[in-house]
């Protein structure tokens, strides 16, 4: 029951924040130099000045601005977006066209980055001075360091033009005919090289971060209980010290998810990946003010509902999370 | 009859920074099967390596049996492989550690805890194991353990942890308990508890007991002999009785007169309350030919400071480690 | 008077210490050094190296070496020494100025939720919160869209979705020293408010704040790449970011021209980074007594 409560105590914060994004949304668009009646009017090859009255009229922008951003507000509640005037189409069904995508890119990323840099962390937090603790640093300091769209085009000129493993862009091969299995393969093949550019950034976070934990916990009172129990190595170190030292790294993740939201952008940007931040690096192109709004309110959803999810899981991980005392 | 545990000139050396220390320098005890038996001393004197050794646990890299044997069921210890010390952690030879409020992996249920060990070493499986810790919950007076089993740490206070740690300490029968200063981090009140529940729980299975402390008055009330440990060396060991009566070496008496209701009720006069003069000689010091406790003893001449003196013998199995232990 | 003038000079912490420490740190050393070179490059070097960095001065994609054209150019023929020396000013200015802002703003709004606690705390730890949430490149995007893509709406719009980490070490660290004894004596003794947060606990709260600035220009750096790599960015200017994002179609012609801006920012940032390291061990107290 309580716990039922934190959850709908959450999800409230959370509508909470969506509603603040959509006033800045709006906000923002007030500010702008110029509004939708000048871009219709550019759109549709001019238009004097009783005509932009008109289309002010139309579009409620005669109204007082707190009037308008509750229109706003609550059409937005209600699914309602806007028009996309440059693509002719809902922005919303423009954007759940395009939001598969990037949430395939962004979880498969964020999930290899986070199991491959757990292990990384693991294995050398039990060999502290080895080969592979030099390179988890190494890697972090990389990470750190290399713009991940130059990596992404490195790895472009790598693996697709000099050898010629993997695509160089897109999503799928429409050329490719089959089954299931051979689209899901050439699905596979367009991932490998986005999903690892995506992740080589947190992946070097997390394998840092989850060395340092795995250390400390490694080190503390109740691990020696667990030798003294006689349990084996590998029980000590996978049951007992791992659950211990992921809270950390699970609750960077948590902070981490809009930036792999952005990250996203740019490795979209290098591989065509037909994602939220093709669109949104299309429309700004394009002055297509409400579609760029929708995407950054859409972009803020997600990472709410992913912090939503950390925190669940974090609840799982660690039952003092959220309790008192 | 053999004794269950016998340690013989132990020697564990520690690397630290100003090079090799012996914080255990020629130790032998003797352990009888159902007894308890107390360490004593001030923190740094070498108590809790002397245990860890026993276990196996000696931290990694820094500490190392460097001689002597310790001999288990026909078993020398030091010498047995890890795999073999696995098998006898938790099982022959259990530990409670004095920090009960870290000593639990906070993640996992206490049920779960305490049911591992029972699941590694007797072979149960989960709902026997499960059924079992709810036994030796109840075994520890937690109250409602079919309620409190599935608690976690955080939700129990300082004392119910340390009988957890009890519970666990114990699910498999062990012959010999550690108990490294099972109460120091707890109230005054839960310390009787605990002291209580151990005495109890080791009469009921017959479990020897190790119980490391620096508290005198636990240790007329625990244990039948003693041993005081003076930086990392056997400074007296004996029946306790015969030792608070009668202590034969000048850090005993010290000690002794430290806690002053023991003295009040055991002869019935009053002497001055004292303390122990200045601190215990650094691990640089250790492994000098003189004796340690020479710094802070007004009985101090040439001999103590130029030879370390040998263990003199009394009638009761009381032995000292002092070149005045004649005159006491 | 004297009695608080006392407990402020007390209240600042000598830095000598720590200035030794990170003199002893080679990787931070070597990291400074390296940043040294990029910034006095960025000065002078367009004084020693004359060449317009956007006149075309030999064939398109010639490659390094050639033609006495030590890194070669570019798609449109341009001579990439000059264009690197040029994006360097842009990098390093942005980085700082940038990272200036964010420190500004964090300070402000951490200094004044870990001071007045109450509902100033809250209401500035959910603004705080808020900014968290949104995508910050995609936030910057929008922002450089609808206002227009200046240098300066650049460096604002960077310093607009970065400066919540700062805040948050900010608001820490004052909630920690807030409550230390000469604190409060500074207190008991009349101290102003004004005077408290900023003369008796800013100075002992910096060294945290002084580690994630060094990183912000690193981070602002990089923040800056990204969007003139997807061509966000003032036509009229070369950065970095820029040269890999305007020559990327001709990567399989000329793969140099990305790879080597690529390989400024790389090493710009981890010597940063490597400042940073070593400033965070040589500030750190725990780590100073070992």
């Amino acid at each position: 029951m309580a716990i039922f409560i934190t959850i709908l105590q959450r999800v409230f914060y959370a509508v909470m924040l969506l509603i603040a994004v959509l006033v800045l949304n709006f906000s923002m668009l007030h500010l702008a130099p110029g509004d939708i009646a000048d871009t219709i009017a550019q759109a549709s090859g001019g238009a004097d000045a009783e005509v932009l009255e008109q289309i002010r009229k139309d579009y409620g922008l005669d109204q007082p601005f707190i009037v308008q951003l509750g229109q706003y507000i609550g059409k937005v509640l209600s699914f309602d977006l806007g028009h996309s005037f440059f693509y002719n189409q809902p922005v919303t069904s423009l954007i759940f066209e395009k939001v598969p995508a990037t949430l395939l890119l962004v979880i498969t990323a964020q999930i290899f980055a986070l199991i491959v840099g757990v292990l990384l962390g693991v294995f050398s937090a039990r060999n502290p001075n080895g080969l592979l603790s030099h390179f988890v640093t190494f890697t972090a300091l990389f990470g750190y360091a290399a713009p991940v769209f130059w990596t992404g085009i490195l790895l472009l000129i790598t693996f697709s033009l000099n050898i010629q493993m993997f695509p160089s862009g897109g999503m799928v091969d429409v050329t490719v005919e089959g089954g299931f299995f051979t689209h899901a393969w050439d699905l596979f093949k367009h991932m490998v090289l986005p999903v690892f550019t995506l992740s080589t950034i947190f992946l070097a976070l997390y394998s840092r971060l989850c060395r340092a934990s795995m250390m400390e916990v490694l080190g503390s009172d109740f691990i020696r209980t667990a030798k003294a129990k006689g349990l084996s190595e590998n029980q000590i170190v996978y049951k007992h010290a791992l659950k211990n030292s992921l809270s950390p790294v699970v609750t960077l993740a948590g902070i981490q998810f809009s930036a792999v939201v952005s990250g996203a952008v740019l490795v979209e940007a290098v591989f065509s990946w037909p994602g939220l931040g093709s669109l949104a690096l299309q429309s700004i192109i394009a002055r297509d003010t409400p579609t760029i709004l929708g995407i950054l309110f859409f972009s803020a959803l997600v990472v709410i509902v992913g912090n939503l999810i950390t925190d669940m899981i974090l609840r799982l991980i660690d039952p003092r999370v959220g309790s008192k005392g | 009859m053999a004794p269950l545990l016998k340690v013989e000139n132990l020697r564990i050396e520690l690397t630290t920074r100003d090079g090799i220390a012996p914080v255990i320098d020629d130790l032998s005890l003797e352990l009888n099967a159902g007894e308890t038996l107390s360490f004593v001393g001030e923190s740094g004197c070498g108590k809790s390596m002397t245990a860890l050794a026993i276990m196996g646990l000696l931290p990694e890299k820094v500490g190392r049996i460097a001689s002597g044997t310790i001999m288990f069921g026909g078993e020398d210890l030091s010498k047995a492989s890890d795999a073999r010390l696995r098998e006898i952690r938790g099982n022959d030879i259990s530990m409670i550690f004095q920090e009960p409020m870290t000593s639990l992996n906070p993640v996992y249920t206490i049920g779960e805890q305490i049911s591992e060990v029972l699941r590694r070493h007797q072979n149960l499986g989960k709902t026997a194991a499960w059924s079992k810790a709810i036994e030796l919950l109840d075994a520890v007076r937690i109250p409602n353990p079919n309620g409190r089993i599935s608690d976690y740490p955080h939700q129990m206070s300082g004392g119910q942890r340390q009988r957890v740690m009890i519970a666990i300490a114990l699910a498999c029968q062990p012959k010999i308990l550690i108990a490294d200063e099972p109460t120091t981090a707890l109230d005054v009140t839960v310390q009787a508890q605990i002291f209580d529940l151990l005495r109890d729980l080791g009469r009921e299975t017959g479990t020897a007991t190790i119980l490391i402390t620096h508290d005198m008055g636990a240790v007329a009330e625990m244990a039948e002999r003693m041993i005081v440990m003076y930086a990392g060396r056997k400074a007296e060991d004996g029946p306790v009785d015969q030792i608070i009566e009668h202590p034969r070496h000048p850090y005993t008496k010290g000690l002794i007169s430290c806690v002053p209701h023991l003295v009040a009720t055991l002869t019935d006069e009053r002497p001055e309350l004292t303390e122990v003069r200045g601190i215990v000689p650094s691990l640089r010091d250790f492994g000098r030919d003189t004796c340690l406790f020479a710094s802070r003893c007004n009985l101090a001449d040439d001999k103590c400071r130029s030879k370390r003196p040998p263990e003199v013998h009394f009638k009761g199995q009381q032995n000292s480690a002092c070149w005045h232990a004649e005159q006491l | 008077m004297s009695e608080q003038q006392d407990f402020i000079e007390r209240a600042r912490s000598p830095f000598s210490e720590a200035f030794e420490m990170f003199r002893k740190n080679h990787a931070a050393m070597a990291g400074l050094f390296v940043l040294v070179l990029i910034v006095v490059g960025g000065i002078v070097g367009p004084y020693l190296y004359v060449g317009d960095p956007f006149e075309m001065v030999w064939a398109p994609t010639t490659p390094p070496g050639e033609e006495g054209y030590l890194l070669g150019t570019d798609y449109l023929g341009r001579d990439m020494v000059s264009m690197l020396i040029y994006g360097a000013r842009v990098s390093i200015t942005i980085g700082l100025s940038a990272a200036l802002l964010t420190v500004f703003i964090g300070i402000t709004v951490g200094a004044l939720a870990g001071f007045y606690k109450g509902w100033i705390e809250e209401v500035l730890m959910r603004i705080t919160e808020f900014f968290q949430v949104l995508p910050t490149l995609l936030f910057s995007m929008v922002i450089v869209a609808l206002f227009g893509a200046s240098l300066p709406m650049i460096t604002l719009a960077i310093g607009l979705v970065s400066w919540p980490a700062v805040a948050r070490i900010t608001r820490s660290e004052f909630l920690r020293i807030r409550e230390l004894e000469y604190v409060t004596a500074a207190r008991a003794s009349g101290v102003s408010n004004l005077k408290l947060i900023f003369k008796v606990i800013l100075p002992n709260a910096l060294p945290p704040i002084i580690v994630q600035a060094a990183l912000m220009v690193g981070s602002a750096i990089l923040f800056e790449a990204g969007l003139s790599f997807l061509g966000l960015t003032d036509p009229n200017i070369i950065s970095w970011g820029q040269i890999i994002g305007s020559n990327r179609p001709y990567i399989l012609d000329a793969s140099y021209t990305v790879t080597i801006p690529g390989v400024a920012i790389f090493v710009t940032v981890l010597a940063i980074s490597l400042v940073g390291d070593g400033l965070n061990d040589a500030l750190n107290p725990k780590l100073r007594q070992r």
